[in-house]
């Protein structure tokens, strides 16, 4: 078998649906397409997104390095446009706590009865309509803004890429011994004022 | 014990599953994206095309594909139209099958503070999606595309994003729930 398959070919359509079965089965066994488990963890009172992204990230990117660096696999990283992530990602927090979900917990949301996330999805149907005839004055006043490229962590730092992934799996330990710990010292206050 | 239950393993009737484990799982999907369709995860690129078509109803889908954005992006049936809706099959077989399928159209943590209003939830979800979109396509991506896919492999853009969205979500979150007594 040639790789990658060819995406629009059945065998790739195939792999198209098994993916998105296997990620939104992932998305509800996590709990993250429930409004309140959103909306908590922006109310740093529940960490399973931190929990399940930062693990992701780590699983997924150490594995993902090594097929690149075996030749399996191409890195496609997103330009890094300074003013319009900023803003943009700004934007979407907004948007995800009044929502209580992002675009791929929503849609997952819908598919276990979610009716307030099939609202949420004609919005952001509206929001994409929105930026679409907007594009071409963003594209000129915002996206050229600070507008730094396929930007890495190793390219701006010039720290290679295995001292980054030592300096992230030390940090993510940290994250998830001080997510434990402030839960179950909330837990313990909690049972303190009953 | 009834046979149907018997075959049922307990693992697919816990429907939550530890978030660690979760997470290592959407890693390792994310290994097998790269390798087999070179495609990383993603799906709010998908949702702008369905804004696309959705425009199209009204000005015709020419006058749509005209246009600088979707003209990169022209709404189609392809590979992330069918993981898109794969999604919402799977989340439907997770809950199916752990039995917590429900309809909810106000959930209780917004009615603990905004009130049983169907109308008021339908704005805000609404509104909140309105901008969840705006943003994502704006900074080019959204909590898969950028916040697991690009983090992933150390882009810049990534884990910028995820940090820009944890500055504001945790600002709208206290804005929106200041009382800390409110413990849904």
């Amino acid at each position: 078998m040639k790789l990658p398959v060819d995406t629009s070919a059945p065998l790739g359509l195939g792999l198209a649906i098994l993916f998105g079965f296997v990620f939104g089965f992932l998305l509800d066994r996590g709990r993250v397409d429930r409004y309140d488990v959103i909306v908590n963890f922006f109310r740093l009172r529940d960490f399973r997104v931190l929990k399940i992204m930062l693990s992701a990230i780590v699983i997924g990117g150490i594995g993902v390095a090594l097929l690149v660096a075996a030749d399996l696999a191409t890195f496609h990283i997103k330009p890094l446009h300074l003013l319009a992530i900023i803003v943009g990602g700004a934007i979407f927090g907004i948007g995800m706590v009044l929502l209580g979900y992002c675009p791929g917990t929503g849609i997952a949301a819908i598919g276990t009865g979610s009716i307030h996330a099939a609202i949420g999805l004609l919005g952001m149907i509206a929001g994409s309509i929105l930026y679409g005839v907007t594009y071409p004055w963003i594209s000129e006043h915002i996206l050229s803004i600070g507008d730094l490229g396929k930007a890495t962590l190793p390219s701006l730092t010039g720290i290679p890429a295995f001292a980054w992934w030592i300096i992230i799996v030390i940090v993510v330990g940290v994250v998830f011994a001080l997510v434990s710990k402030l839960k179950s010292k909330t837990a313990a206050k909690v049972a303190g004022a009953n | 014990m009834k046979p149907s239950t018997m075959m049922k393993p307990s693992i697919l009737k816990n429907g939550s599953w530890n978030p660690y484990l979760v997470g290592a799982g959407i890693g390792i999907l994310s290994w097998l994206v790269f390798l087999l369709v070179d495609k990383p995860l993603g799906i709010s690129t998908e949702v702008s095309k369905w804004g696309g078509a959705v425009l199209g109803l009204f000005t015709g889908q020419e006058a749509v594909t005209a246009m600088p954005y979707w003209g990169k992006n022209p709404p189609s049936l392809g590979y992330s139209f069918w993981f898109t809706i794969a999604v919402v099959a799977g989340a439907f077989a997770s809950a199916g099958l752990a039995g917590t399928l429900r309809k909810e159209v106000v959930p209780e943590l917004w009615k603990s503070r905004f009130g049983p209003s169907v109308t008021r939830r339908a704005v805000g979800a609404f509104l909140g999606g309105v901008l969840l979109l705006f943003g994502a396509r704006l900074a080019d991506g959204c909590t898969s595309g950028h916040g697991i896919s690009g983090s992933l492999q150390l882009a810049a853009s990534g884990w910028l994003f995820f940090l820009s969205v944890m500055v504001t979500g945790v600002i709208t979150a206290r804005l929106l729930f200041p009382h800390k007594n409110i413990n849904q």
